[in-house]
């Protein structure tokens, strides 16, 4: 189990680059601490699999250092790394029984037999494929050689991390919560470092402990699922997570509120004296679930037309225009929704605001 | 993997059995109708029964061309198979040299099969071609139209030249096809080489290996073009294949009785081995357990 | 690494060697590449191309050649697509009967095709046509075909179609967009491998033409003349031979290299 740093960390596949854009990864140094289960969460092409290639050993980084507890693994072949890898379709040797499968890691290394076969055992019963042992590999279903392909990780005794690159795309949609489940079971008994690929928020958010967000080669927020809920750092991470995602409006800031068509909506003060600093591009942001939207007038609410109304069963998701912007709304399921016309609030403790993206003011880093 | 069943999956199938059997079917009756009678002419015909399978089946010079086939076909699979897997394996997998590879060992495939003979003619000539006297100059004393075994070994080499490239495009397909997950994987279960080569490549490579040893099987045991061109069948007869005694029969002397009955019993004797095979390398996957 | 490319170089100038022999003949005349022993043409002639490029019954041949041996290839691959797909996806009544049938139909010697073809092609009034030619190489190229592609979609895991219908895709935009990509090693060699058998037959195609879709490998037949064979003028046809079959493969150069993508998953 291993302490995972990446130290000035960047890659670009062309040789020479130049610009920003060259690079499939841009400069990030990020600490994975020893036991922790990350996700790391982006859409496709923004970088991730590049990176855990990176960690893992398979590709190596065009600039920058790797560490493993210190230690400068940088120029190690996989091999030698201590580290594990399930890919996004099984990967198991076809020819080979189930048993001989889990044993391969360890014999190609030597491992005296009898040491083989205690290993094999213990890791067979963590994930339940006892019963198949003896059977030929490629005999079992998508989320049984899945497990073979964890189980050849977990069967060496000095594996660091596993590595989980989309590891449930092939695997049947209503068996998932199965192969997660387990995953989480093995990270709670044995504490492995877990890094987990996938562009599905809610695989990431329901197995990660910390979810690291990538978007076009950057890491763009780190934080536990509900942090990255409640205060996205960046407008990428307000639209990618959530379902819906995030309202963006574009704003220009007037004293303490912000404007957008005529209306102001109010902003915490921090927020407010941030947006007046900055003289780039501002949007304001808030959730649909953080909205409230009523029949009657309260103070600082702006009128908005209603334009559907559509039931998801738990709740209600309603579309809105503000001016020319249209904005969604979620309502808990058996609320009163207006009919053609209604009041928005935007509670002032979720709105938030972003200049070119990143968030600045409460809860900011920019101030 | 498995399969479901589905009988409509015969609607997908139909356009190739039908092109197929069509073109089949007619050919097949016409030999077996010409097999089994004694034509003279469109009016006068005797049916003859088994007569002229037992003249076939009593034939020497069949026996003994069979023989040669046999053995030369077995040479054939012996050097094109190893070898169209070795050279697949040395080729690159990406970059601006696989065009160059793949062009270049496409071309001796491409050559129209007469010219590959009427190119060996010249080539192997011990005056006039390049390889006869480079093999002379190095010490060697060869002349494939005089020595039966140099005739051979020409033969052997020409087919080597000609058809090994259909095992080496077939093998590397099928190990480009191979997802690069499974090298990553065998790089960090930390597989040598070796180890690669037999859990992964072997194995997957499987489907087109027996699509190579059939075709390479087939081709070469109605082999007539090439060595014809070469050698006539000589030295003697030491390089008559079978296929140029069936034209022979057929098409010089004009005896298409036997012919045909040799044509019948030339297919069963490739569709028995091809079954063989097939059959061989279909459970080579089942036996491993 | 270094070890590796230098069999592949060695291997690659084995096949050279011939072809750079012949390429030698084709510039010699035949009186000099039948006497003398010479590395390069002692006196550089390109008449025998002349004759070639001169000649129309040479150039029609090329174009016929052409013509018949692409029809072929598309409709070999057209047709043996879904049958290859079916093979490879489905259980059926006869399905393993059925796909070890189709090669045997490469397992006689052709021959014994000639005549009732001839007869058959004639009677439908398809006698000296391109569409007859590529109909007859049908014959044995579909089952290749089918056997070629079969393997390579079996190769493909049959979750991957599964994943797909449950996104929504219909089947045509399924073929088209994800599992053809996934196998395009296979089509691509198995387009080569049609082309060429196509290309180089010769029995069936002198058979069934005559003068409107004679085939080059028919024309290069007559260079027998009385004074004895012409080496100058075939070995220059047959250097021109490889022309159109290393456009194809230079076409299909980067689906054989490309092989397994997983593109959208």
């Amino acid at each position: 189990m291993a302490r995972i740093q990446l130290d000035r960390l960047a890659h670009a596949y062309v040789a020479n680059p130049g610009k920003p854009e060259d690079y499939a990864l841009r400069r990030l140094d990020h600490v994975w601490e020893d036991g922790g289960a990350y996700a790391l969460l982006g859409p496709s092409g923004c970088g991730k699999t590049t990176l855990l290639n990176i960690i893992s050993g398979l590709l190596q980084p065009s600039e920058g250092r790797v560490l493993f507890d210190g230690r400068d693994v940088t120029a190690l072949p996989p091999q030698q790394r201590n580290i594990a890898q399930v890919f996004q379709f099984p990967v198991i040797y076809d020819t080979m029984s189930v048993y001989d499968n889990l044993a391969f890691p360890l014999r190609n290394r030597k491992v005296p037999e009898a040491t083989v076969r205690r290993r094999v055992q213990e890791v067979a019963e963590m994930l339940e494929l006892s019963a198949v042992l003896h059977r030929p590999g490629r005999g079992l279903g998508a989320e049984g050689k899945q497990l073979i392909s964890l189980g050849r990780g977990l069967v060496r005794e000095d594996v660091a991390a596993i590595l989980f690159d989309e590891p449930l795309t092939v695997i049947d949609p209503h068996l998932k919560w199965r192969l997660r489940g387990k995953l989480k079971e093995i990270h709670e008994r044995l504490r492995p470092t877990m890094v987990y690929v996938t562009h599905d928020q809610t695989e990431a958010l329901t197995f990660a402990e910390k979810v690291v967000v990538m978007y076009e080669g950057r890491v763009v927020q780190v934080g536990t699922p509900q942090e990255l809920f409640e205060n996205p750092a960046h407008t990428f991470v307000g639209y990618f997570i959530g379902s819906p995602g995030m309202n963006l409006l574009p704003v220009r800031v007037d004293g303490g509120a912000a404007v957008v068509d005529g209306q102001r909506i109010p902003l915490d003060p921090d927020t407010a004296a941030a947006g007046g600093r900055h003289p780039g591009r501002l949007e304001l942001g808030i959730r649909p679930e953080f909205l409230q939207l009523g029949r009657a007038q309260t103070p600082d609410a702006v009128p908005v037309r209603i334009t559907a109304v559509e039931d998801l069963g738990t709740a209600m998701l309603v579309t809105v225009t503000l001016g020319s912007h249209t904005l969604r709304v979620k309502l808990p399921e058996g609320g009163e929704v207006p009919a053609a016309e209604g009041w928005l609030s935007f509670p002032v403790r979720w709105t938030k605001l972003y200049a070119d993206g990143q968030l600045i003011g409460q809860g900011g880093r920019h101030g | 993997m498995d399969k479901p069943v589905n009988q409509k999956a015969w609607l997908l199938v139909l356009p190739v059995v039908v092109t197929v059997a069509f073109s089949a079917v007619i050919p097949l009756m016409t030999v077996v109708n010409y097999s089994v009678q004694d034509i003279f002419d469109p009016q006068t015909r005797y049916f003859v029964g088994t007569e002229w399978f037992q003249m076939v089946l009593e034939n020497d010079r069949i026996w003994a061309a069979l023989g040669r086939q046999l053995l030369f076909s077995l040479a054939v699979l012996l050097i094109q198979i190893p070898l169209g897997i070795g050279i697949a394996l040395t080729m690159p997998k990406r970059g601006p040299w696989v065009s160059v590879c793949l062009i270049l060992l496409a071309l001796p495939l491409l050559v129209p099969w007469n010219v590959v003979g009427t190119i060996w003619q010249i080539f192997a000539r011990p005056d006039i071609g390049l390889a006869g006297r480079l093999i002379n100059e190095l010490g060697f004393s060869y002349n494939y139209t005089r020595d039966p075994l140099d005739a051979w070994l020409t033969v052997l080499v020409m087919d080597v030249w000609h058809w090994t490239s259909l095992v080496v495009l077939l093998c590397y397909a099928g190990l480009q096809a191979i997802p690069d997950a499974f090298y990553q994987a065998a790089r960090i279960d930390g597989a040598s080489r070796f180890a690669v080569f037999r859990y992964i490549e072997l194995p997957k490579l499987k489907g087109v290996l027996l699509i190579a040893v059939l075709l390479r099987f087939m081709d070469s045991f109605m082999i007539y073009a090439e060595p014809f061109v070469l050698t006539g069948g000589g030295p003697g007869s030491s390089t008559t294949f079978l296929s140029q005694l069936l034209t022979t029969m057929a098409v010089g002397q004009f005896d298409l009785g036997p012919a045909a009955a040799f044509s019948l019993i030339y297919f069963l004797i490739i569709l028995l081995f091809s079954y063989v095979f097939y059959q061989a390398m279909a459970n080579l996957g089942k036996a491993e357990k | 690494m270094k070890k590796r490319y230098l069999i592949l170089l060695v291997y690659i100038v084995f096949l050279m060697l011939p072809l750079y022999w012949m390429l030698n003949m084709s510039l010699k005349t035949t009186a000099e590449t039948l006497t003398t022993f010479s590395l390069v043409p002692q006196n550089l002639t390109f008449d025998n191309y002349r004759v070639i490029f001169t000649n129309p019954a040479w150039y029609s041949g090329y174009l016929n050649s052409i013509s018949y041996v692409s029809l072929n290839t598309v409709m070999s691959l057209l047709v043996a697509l879904p049958a290859a797909y079916a093979f490879s996806r489905f259980r059926f009544l006869g399905d393993k009967h059925l796909f070890f049938w189709l090669l045997t139909n490469r397992m006689a010697p052709p021959a014994v095709f000639l005549l009732p073809f001839f007869q058959l092609y004639s009677s439908v009034g398809l006698f000296d046509t391109h569409l007859a030619v590529a109909l007859a190489h049908m014959l044995f190229n579909v089952p290749l075909a089918v056997w070629i592609l079969e393997g390579f979609m079996s190769g493909v895991p049959k979750e991957i179609d599964e994943t797909a219908y449950l996104d929504g895709y219909s089947f045509p935009r399924f073929f088209l967009t994800i599992f053809l990509p996934l196998i395009r090693a296979g089509v691509g060699v198995t387009a080569f491998f049609c082309f060429m058998f196509s290309w180089v037959e010769l029995l069936l195609a002198r058979t069934l033409t005559s003068v409107n879709a004679k085939p080059i490998v028919a024309v290069m037949t007559r260079t027998v003349s009385a004074s004895g064979l012409d080496w100058g003028v075939l070995t220059a046809a047959g250097v021109l031979t490889l022309v159109p079959g290393a456009l194809v493969i230079w076409f299909v150069r980067n689906h054989i290299a490309k092989g397994f993508a997983l593109g959208r998953v």
